[in-house]
């Protein structure tokens, strides 16, 4: 017998569909968490292969903070529709309003942390006992530490002490009433095997991806941020016209754009082999807070 | 380009954070703004402290030690690699076993100055039970013994008498130094002595995967596609994944535990219909009979030799802190299939030191012992050592949901081995 080769986009391929099908096997309310960004497309056609010709075993489900780019939100539309499932979107805004929440003050008033209070009230609302991410481990140091199964008590909360033994590739998502688990197909992804993918896969993105004419505000660190209604910019704020693209897409308030001409997938993988800093690095204002900021934030229910 | 997955063990000091520090480093893969965080911090030796790459939460740096399993990327021209760095300490050895079960390879850290010690022992006990193949003996710490080549031999030939009595496969032993970067991606002048590969070197040739396509067909069925829609009105498809081996279509195969017989009718990748598939493809098989089947039911060719048995026995490692007696119920999780079961005796435990077995009546935490299991219903199994994928499985606590233990399937007992024809349980 000849030995069929598979490199190792196949084998995070299989590892992937493997993990999607558990989830489908496992729980009786999972949700995709779809935010309309590469990694969450990617799970979106991973998904495909995981269960066509059937339907998606769960909805999609988007957690608008309402600092979303619109070319992100029209594509998560169009995406949804076309591939026929059924889209969730809860907002941040009504959270806020509900729970009488103060909204975050500053320049650049990310809703980052809101996020995490609007996902906890959906998961109650629909009881998902599951919810699909696209978190990768190479993102942060303590997403590196993270199960691919990753149980939350029922405020959420991630205790990093006692995780279970992840064996194999034997996936326990046995939870009591209340508890949920977290499920990240893609840990063992880089960012680059993501565009990998991306190209190998001919997978469509929001135009924000590719280098594109853009308004933006000079930060003090010299990162530029697109400009958009909700920063509280000063008179003395820098604005300039670049040639800019995304490497993530989040609240548009804290998500920094990177100077490129990249027109096509391959432009961006180009761009990223010769890249020295890393995406979380070039492209979030929120995570460098404090040395521990992720590991908290997860702690407390952020995905 | 092709994937080894990897693991570091050794014990607590002997660098083992330091050593993935040092190859994602000099193999240029710490992005800048990592390294501009690590710089900013202030360190004992004046150098970057290569250690805090990998441990990633906040109790591992205050008290300086790896706690959890830790996965770091990096790739080189020729291989993409995913490293995992274990814990070193004895209370964190369940932590260990996660990190070792799904590696290819095993790097077993000494202390030059130390030698082979309690914790070598373990860890390449655990490496070896979960049927790690290749073993690599880094003697690192070289720079701190004036780089003698005796010391190396010396516990070359110590740690000989392990792979020995553990029958490791393959040993590669390498001097090297984390903290200085010797013999981790290029040769070092410092041992000019040593003619064998750098450790990376090492680790982008050996051979990856072999077992997984090799191997008898094993698949399991996840979950069953029925989409029951005007398109696909008698559609069933079963989604899962190749285990081992190959299929292909035309074979003919079994459902097991049931025992029923069919055709593959046709095997699907993403939707297009292919001749053969193999480990480790995730994919949907048809069969030509309308049979009842359901998510954690074995699909195998006639003549497989996998058994089918309510009792086995097993190798487990102990994870929960409250010990293990025997009369003990649980649920087994046999990969997609759930039973249940009891521990019908403790039968043995290892010494982690001489590897030799005692009478012992419960197990502890992180304890390494034989037991005999009893189940509620068939499981569809080989034993550890003919297949890693299906002789694997692992004990879950019905009402927490906790995972108990690791298990390795030794022996089964009043098993089946399904025959050609007329085979009933």
């Amino acid at each position: 017998m000849s030995t069929p080769h598979f490199d190792y986009l196949d084998r995070l391929e299989a590892e992937a569909i493997h993990i999607l099908r558990e989830v489908a096997g496992q729980f009786e309310r999972p949700a995709l968490l779809f935010s309309g960004g590469k990694d969450s497309i990617v799970l979106t056609r991973l998904a495909e292969k995981a269960f066509r010709p059937g339907r998606f075993p769960f909805p999609l489900v988007h957690v608008d903070t309402g600092h979303n780019f619109p070319e992100v939100l029209q594509f998560r539309d169009e995406l949804a529709a076309q591939l026929g499932e059924k889209l969730i979107v809860r907002s941040v805004e009504d959270t806020i309003k509900r729970q009488r929440l103060r909204e975050p003050g500053g320049k650049f008033p990310s809703r980052n942390p809101l996020q995490t209070y609007t996902l906890l009230e959906t998961i109650e609302e629909f009881q998902f006992d599951a919810c699909i991410g696209g978190a990768r481990r190479d993102e942060e140091k303590a997403r590196a530490k993270e199960r691919i199964f990753s149980v939350r008590d029922e405020f959420g909360q991630w205790d990093p002490k006692r995780q279970r033994p992840e064996l194999w590739n034997v996936y326990n998502g046995r939870i009591q009433r209340g508890e949920n688990v977290r499920v990240f197909p893609i840990s063992n992804w880089t960012e680059l095997d993501v565009w990998r993918y991306i190209q190998r896969e001919n997978i469509a993105l929001p135009s924000i991806y590719f280098g594109h004419p853009r308004t933006c505000v000079v930060l003090p660190s010299g990162q530029l941020l697109g400009l958009n209604e909700h920063l509280r910019l000063d008179e003395t704020d820098e604005i300039v016209e670049r040639q800019v693209r995304f490497r993530t897409v989040g609240d548009s308030t804290c998500t920094a754009a990177v100077e490129s001409d990249a027109a096509t997938i391959d432009d961006i993988i180009e761009d990223l082999l010769s890249a020295k800093v890393s995406e979380r690095g070039a492209t979030r204002l929120d995570d460098n807070i404090s040395e521990a900021g992720m590991e908290d934030r997860k702690r407390n229910g952020y995905f | 380009m092709d994937l080894l997955r990897f693991i570091t063990c050794g014990s607590v000091d002997d660098g083992k954070s330091t050593l993935i520090g040092r190859l994602l480093y000099d193999s240029d893969s710490v992005s800048l703004d990592v390294l501009a965080a690590l710089e900013n911090r202030p360190t004992v030796h004046g150098t970057v402290d290569l250690a805090l790459l990998t441990d990633g939460l906040r109790a591992e740096r205050e008290q300086g030690i790896t706690i959890d399993v830790a996965y770091k990327y990096f790739t080189t021209p020729r291989r993409k690699f995913i490293i995992t760095d274990a814990p070193g300490h004895v209370q964190y050895t369940r932590n260990m076993v996660t990190g070792a079960s799904t590696a290819d390879l095993a790097i077993v850290l000494v202390d030059a100055r130390q030698g082979v010690v309690e914790q070598t022992r373990r860890h390449s006990l655990i490496a070896s039970l979960v049927g790690i193949r290749h073993f690599v003996l880094a003697v690192n710490k070289m720079d701190l013994v004036g780089n003698e080549q005796a010391v190396f031999d010396q516990i070359v030939a110590d740690y000989a008498a392990v792979a020995d009595q553990l029958k490791l496969p393959q040993v590669t032993a390498i001097p090297i130094s984390a903290l200085l970067g010797d013999n981790i991606v290029t040769r070092s002048k410092n041992l000019s002595w040593y003619t064998g590969p750098s450790l990376l070197e090492h680790l982008e040739s050996v051979p990856a995967f072999e077992e997984a396509t090799m191997g008898e067909p094993r698949f399991q069925v996840q979950f069953v596609i029925r989409p029951q829609t005007d398109d696909y009105p008698d559609y069933r498809g079963y989604a899962g994944r190749i285990q081992s081996g190959e299929y292909r279509r035309g074979d003919r195969v079994y459902i097991l535990p049931s025992g029923q017989e069919s055709v593959i009718e046709a095997i699907e990748v993403d939707q297009r219909e292919v001749e053969s598939a193999a480990a480790p493809q995730a994919v949907v098989l048809r069969l030509t009979d309308d049979v009842d089947i359901s998510r954690g039911d074995s699909i195998v060719p006639v003549g497989s030799q996998i058994h089918v048995a309510k009792e086995v026995e097993a190798t487990i490692c102990w994870m929960d802190e409250r010990p293990l007696w025997p009369g003990r119920k649980l649920l087994v999780q046999h990969h997609s299939a759930v039973v249940k079961a009891v521990v019908a005796a403790i039968t043995y435990k290892v010494n982690v030191r001489t590897f030799g077995r005692a009478a012992t009546e419960s197990a502890q935490l992180n304890d390494i012992v034989g037991i005999r299991l009893k189940t509620a219903a068939p499981l569809v199994v080989d034993s550890y050592q003919h297949n890693r994928a299906t002789g694997a499985f692992i004990l879950v606590d019905e009402l927490s949901g906790d995972t108990l233990a690791a298990g390795m399937v030794e022996a089964m007992q009043n098993s089946f081995v399904p025959e050609p024809l007329g085979f009933t349980i």
